[in-house]
């Protein structure tokens, strides 16, 4: 599907859903009877609801704390904006999820002050790095601070309520003039986890960069990312959950639905409407409603899916 | 007599730059700039003992890594990196952050 598309599909979608827009932070997940689905924060009585008899998990991506150009001098004040929010839920969700750039440039600070900030909202918080997270000489702070119990350069599954999440590290190790990158031994990792799973268990799949091809003239994509899909084609409900972008996009094929978040940091053009992926400035009035993210709301045997925006604010 | 002298230590010393791989004097500093995730100019020629500075003018790090050969720091905003080529050879290279982002530094 090109990105023409798919953009004019997800643009209808959001206006049909106007009505259902919530002012949260994070993508508010709640799985019933093992689908998953999606809930705004607008949904209060309805994400109780939900709640009380299934599982429900946010996302938040690309905090980049420690950035302070024009596109947003105060990504810190965002971030912490973005956690009372998610402290403000009326029903605490049962963990969060981090699709990466946690930092801006991997300084000891950045990941201190991110992690004060974070914690307030007393979720557990499964993180993957993002290519900012990888910025200290030594490549080591992440993997200190995040990568316990993890794989490589920092991937892990791990199940709740019957549901399988598998947290992918595509930012090491890339290859000139390529995307993002899985890599042969996380492939094969992925294949064993996966293997004698029955078909059945629904698969959330989370990582920094789209793991589907966004946009490969600014890299927006994975090189092997089709090696993992391939992997996971026979699944009967798959997830996958990217950052990277600083903008909602969506699509899905088959049995697979694509979701990529809001920044809480700062916002990027659109594919091919600026000469380059870079922090995009806009009013200051208008900068709130560029972060945050936006949510899916699947459901099995229904093919379209519910875009909702999700700024900070407006 | 002078000249002569003047002139033979002139040519031992380009002799011992071209042996040793030394940088001549005349060797010069050109300059690559990143704007908007693109290295310019995206290909350069430059003579042995040339030294190319790498100068980031976006709001997001990048670095200059050319495999096996040199590899920058995390270049923030404004932030240089420098390399001085002592050999011969085209010299491919990228930003490892956004592998998108590729150059070439001939060194004839």
């Amino acid at each position: 599907m090109s990105f023409d598309d798919h953009d004019e599909r997800g643009l209808s979608r959001r206006r049909v859903l106007e009505c259902m827009t919530w002012a949260g932070t994070g993508v508010l997940w709640t799985l019933s009877g093992g689908v998953p689905r999606s809930l705004g924060l607008i949904d209060a009585a309805q994400a109780a609801e939900q709640q009380a008899s299934g599982l429900t998990f946010l996302q938040i991506s690309d905090s980049h704390v420690g950035f302070d150009k024009p596109a947003n001098p105060n990504a810190i004040g965002t971030l912490e904006e973005a956690v009372n929010r998610i402290k403000a839920m009326p029903k605490k969700p049962a963990f969060m999820i981090h699709t990466g750039d946690i930092s801006h440039l991997s300084k000891a600070a950045e990941f201190d002050d991110a992690d004060r900030i974070i914690s307030q909202t007393r979720l557990d918080v499964h993180y993957v790095p993002g290519e900012h997270d990888f910025l200290d000489e030594d490549v080591k702070l992440y993997k200190e601070r995040y990568g316990k119990g993890t794989r490589g350069a920092g991937w892990y599954s791990f199940d709740a309520n019957g549901v399988h999440f598998i947290g992918l590290v595509n930012v090491v190790d890339l290859k000139a003039g390529g995307l993002g990158n899985l890599g042969a031994e996380q492939l094969a990792w992925l294949e064993q986890d996966l293997k004698g799973r029955s078909k059945s268990t629904p698969i959330v799949v989370f990582a920094h960069i789209p793991l589907w091809t966004v946009y490969p003239q600014w890299g927006w994509g994975t090189e092997d990312g089709g090696r993992a899909l391939d992997v996971l084609k026979g699944f009967g409900s798959v997830t996958v959950l990217n950052g990277h972008i600083h903008q909602v996009m969506q699509k899905v094929e088959g049995n697979v639905t694509f979701h990529t978040a809001r920044s809480t940091a700062f916002p990027q053009p659109a594919p091919g409407t600026a000469p380059s992926p870079g922090p995009m400035k806009v009013e200051d009035a208008k900068l709130r409603s560029l972060l945050g993210i936006a949510s899916i709301d699947f459901k099995v045997g229904v093919e379209r899916l519910a875009i909702i925006d999700t700024p900070l604010a407006g | 007599m002078t000249i002569s002298v003047s002139l033979g230590r002139s040519i031992r010393l380009a002799l011992t730059a071209a042996v040793l791989g030394i940088a001549p004097l005349h060797a010069e500093t050109i300059k690559v700039t990143i704007d908007n995730f693109t290295f310019a100019p995206a290909e350069v020629t430059v003579k042995v003992g040339d030294t190319v500075t790498w100068t980031n003018h976006d709001d997001i790090p990048h670095t200059v890594v050319s495999a096996g050969k040199y590899r920058s720091k995390t270049l923030d905003t404004d932030d240089s990196f420098s390399f001085t080529f002592v050999s011969r050879g085209d010299y491919k290279y990228f930003c490892s952050l956004h592998p998108h982002m590729t150059g070439m530094v001939k060194v004839e």
